[in-house]
């Protein structure tokens, strides 16, 4: 089964398609044809574009065609396709951030990301589900039906970016692109067996990404090796004018670099959180994560205890500071220039009402009003002020870490993938879901979900490693010192 | 900090510009209680002289040359309009 195109990482597609062993065209048959066969049952597509994307694929061919005649270079992703979430324009694509909401909205433009990737060659393919406005952990909150993951059917890929996961995991796509607001990349890749990497804040322009969080929110990519990971981190990577919070810094060569560093045989001096070890954490996954950390420690890793004191903080100071952004951000959809918009209002202030009643699904409803409360007059400062504060705590024991440490290992999510359902009614509990993931959005930082093994009944399991900001190269050298020492990225499910 | 019986639904909803249904009231009033009462724990924390961080690297003074470029079209401005008229998004009427 690993023999299909479908299911081969990008770095092999890439040499194939440049030894002409296969056309794009062949490739994004193959991709859409296994989407046909699975996509009943994991439901990683909100929409889907064949035509679109053969169309796509054929350009590819006569672009590399091109190249060839010309002896000019071909970029990178020349031909790959690439599942986007369904929260990133596409321009003359669908938008629907999995709401009711945007339900028949249509980009009128690209985000900086997908042209990136149209210009490092890359096919976009597919709109894929996730929770609504990102808002969730398990893509249960997606108003357009739950994405199963591809390991076990009956339980979630995870969430947000759940479809994004299931896709590649699936073989319905060869990389993909999240987003990740408290570890919407990282927690789903770690259920799905897959690569799931958050850049540092500010390393990905947010233009043309719906703003759920906007302090917090990054793109990043799923792939199926930390080596494509990087390849698609450096397409999309760099400085965007339209977005003020991207940072003006060069884009390394992150693949390039971080092969360089890997064959160095560079001893990293690696930090465990006790914080990260307590309770809640499932004691397989745990078992799992000690195991990876034993092979750094064979690779002559020094590891060391560090201490990240605020940790159990984070959570809350998350959901104070992530709904008021959310509050903010969602006050635009009001049922005047896009969007759902009631049929029975009465005037202009009734139709915000119930164009927002209708439109907007349980999860995000909650999210609006209790970041409306933690800013309305009167507790602004004990809610969101003070959370501000906590989140400079919460950066603070990170950066005091890295004095000693080059990176740090933890679980990704402290339970694998949990069953359709077990936690829909209880938002909390799903919240806590994200205990190891937030902390890096708070701090900015730049994280990395790698695969690092399987439960007794066959459900995947993730390490997240994080890293210093805006070391990418490093982290994804971590990353791959782990992975090339195990196979558990060529495991397939079976669908 | 506030207590989490503070919060009012009613009214943060109205703030809010949404329309809840009394089914929503019960069960949103239930979640998001429990929700304000493990953020509580945020009290525990001495925030005394630390500063608020709003973003991880925050930028100031982000400047652009005043270029003016070609934006989007009124025709594609107005795709997604649940309604328009004559170039423009109609909306209920405001003033009588």
């Amino acid at each position: 089964m690993s023999q299909e195109l479908y299911n081969r990482p990008a770095s092999e597609l890439s040499q194939m398609l440049a030894r002409g062993e296969v056309s794009a065209v062949e490739l994004m048959k193959s991709v859409a044809e296994r989407t046909r066969q699975v996509e009943p049952r994991v439901h990683a597509f909100n929409s889907m574009d064949e035509a679109d994307a053969l169309a796509q694929a054929a350009a590819s061919d006569q672009r590399r065609a091109r190249a060839k005649a010309t002896g000019s270079a071909v970029p990178a992703l020349e031909g790959i396709p690439i599942g986007i979430k369904d929260v990133i324009s596409v321009a003359g694509q669908p938008l629907t951030a999995s709401s009711r909401m945007l339900e028949n909205f249509v980009s009128p433009y690209d985000a900086t990301v997908t042209g990136k990737l149209k210009a490092a060659g890359a096919i976009c393919w597919g709109r894929l589900n996730l929770d609504e406005f990102a808002m969730g952990s398990s893509t249960e909150n997606s108003a357009f039906g739950v994405t199963s993951n591809p390991w076990d059917l009956t339980r979630v890929p995870g969430g947000s970016s759940g479809g994004s996961a299931a896709a590649v995991a699936a073989g319905e796509a060869i990389a993909s692109l999240g987003s990740d607001t408290g570890g919407s990349i990282r927690q789903p890749a770690a259920l799905c067996n897959i690569v799931g990497l958050k850049p540092s804040y500010g390393r990905v322009s947010r233009y043309g990404l719906i703003a759920f969080a906007s302090s917090l929110d990054q793109i990043g990519p799923f792939a199926r090796s930390v080596e494509d990971a990087a390849t698609v981190l450096e397409a999309i990577s760099g400085h965007d004018p339209k977005d003020s919070t991207s940072l003006k810094l060069e884009v390394p060569h992150y693949a390039r670099g971080m092969a360089e560093l890997v064959k160095s045989g560079r001893k990293w001096k690696l930090g465990i959180p006790k914080e990260y070890f307590g309770e809640g954490l499932d004691p397989e996954v745990e078992a799992s994560v000690q195991a990876a950390i034993g092979e750094y420690k064979k690779l002559g890793c020094e590891i060391h205890e560090v201490s990240l004191p605020h940790t159990k903080y984070a959570v809350g100071a998350y959901y104070i500071i992530a709904t008021a952004e959310c509050s903010s951000n969602l006050a635009r959809f009001d049922g005047v220039r896009y969007g759902h918009r009631s049929k029975d209002a009465k005037d202009a202030l009734d139709l915000y009402f119930k164009s927002r009643a209708e439109g907007f699904g349980p999860e995000v409803k909650r999210r609006i009003i209790l970041g409306t409360y933690v800013l309305s007059s009167g507790y602004y400062d004990a809610y969101y002020l003070r959370a501000q504060k906590v989140r400079t705590l919460i950066r603070r024991d990170f950066l005091e870490a890295y004095k000693q440490v080059d990176a740090i290992v933890t679980p990704t999510s402290p339970t694998p993938a949990f069953k359709k359902g077990e936690k829909a009614a209880n938002p909390l509990a799903m919240y806590l879901n994200d205990i190891y993931t937030i902390g890096v959005n708070l701090a900015g930082l730049p994280g990395i979900s790698i695969p690092c093994g399987f439960t007794s009944s066959g459900l995947p399991i993730g390490l997240q490693i994080i890293g210093q900001p805006f070391r990418e190269t490093e982290l994804l050298a971590v990353a791959r010192a782990y992975e090339e020492r195990n196979t558990w990225r060529m495991q397939f499910p079976k669908l | 900090m506030p207590k989490p019986e503070d919060f009012n639904l009613d009214h943060v909803a109205n703030l809010a510009r949404i329309n809840l249904t009394e089914e929503e009231k019960a069960r949103f009033a239930s979640q998001l209680g429990d929700v304000l009462t493990y953020i509580a724990q945020l009290n525990e924390v001495n925030v005394e002289g630390v500063e608020p961080t709003a973003h991880a690297f925050p930028v100031v003074n982000v400047w652009a040359e005043d270029v003016p470029e070609a934006g989007l079209s009124v025709e594609d401005a107005l795709r997604n309009a649940p309604e328009k008229r004559d170039n423009m998004f109609v909306v209920p009427k405001v003033v009588e």
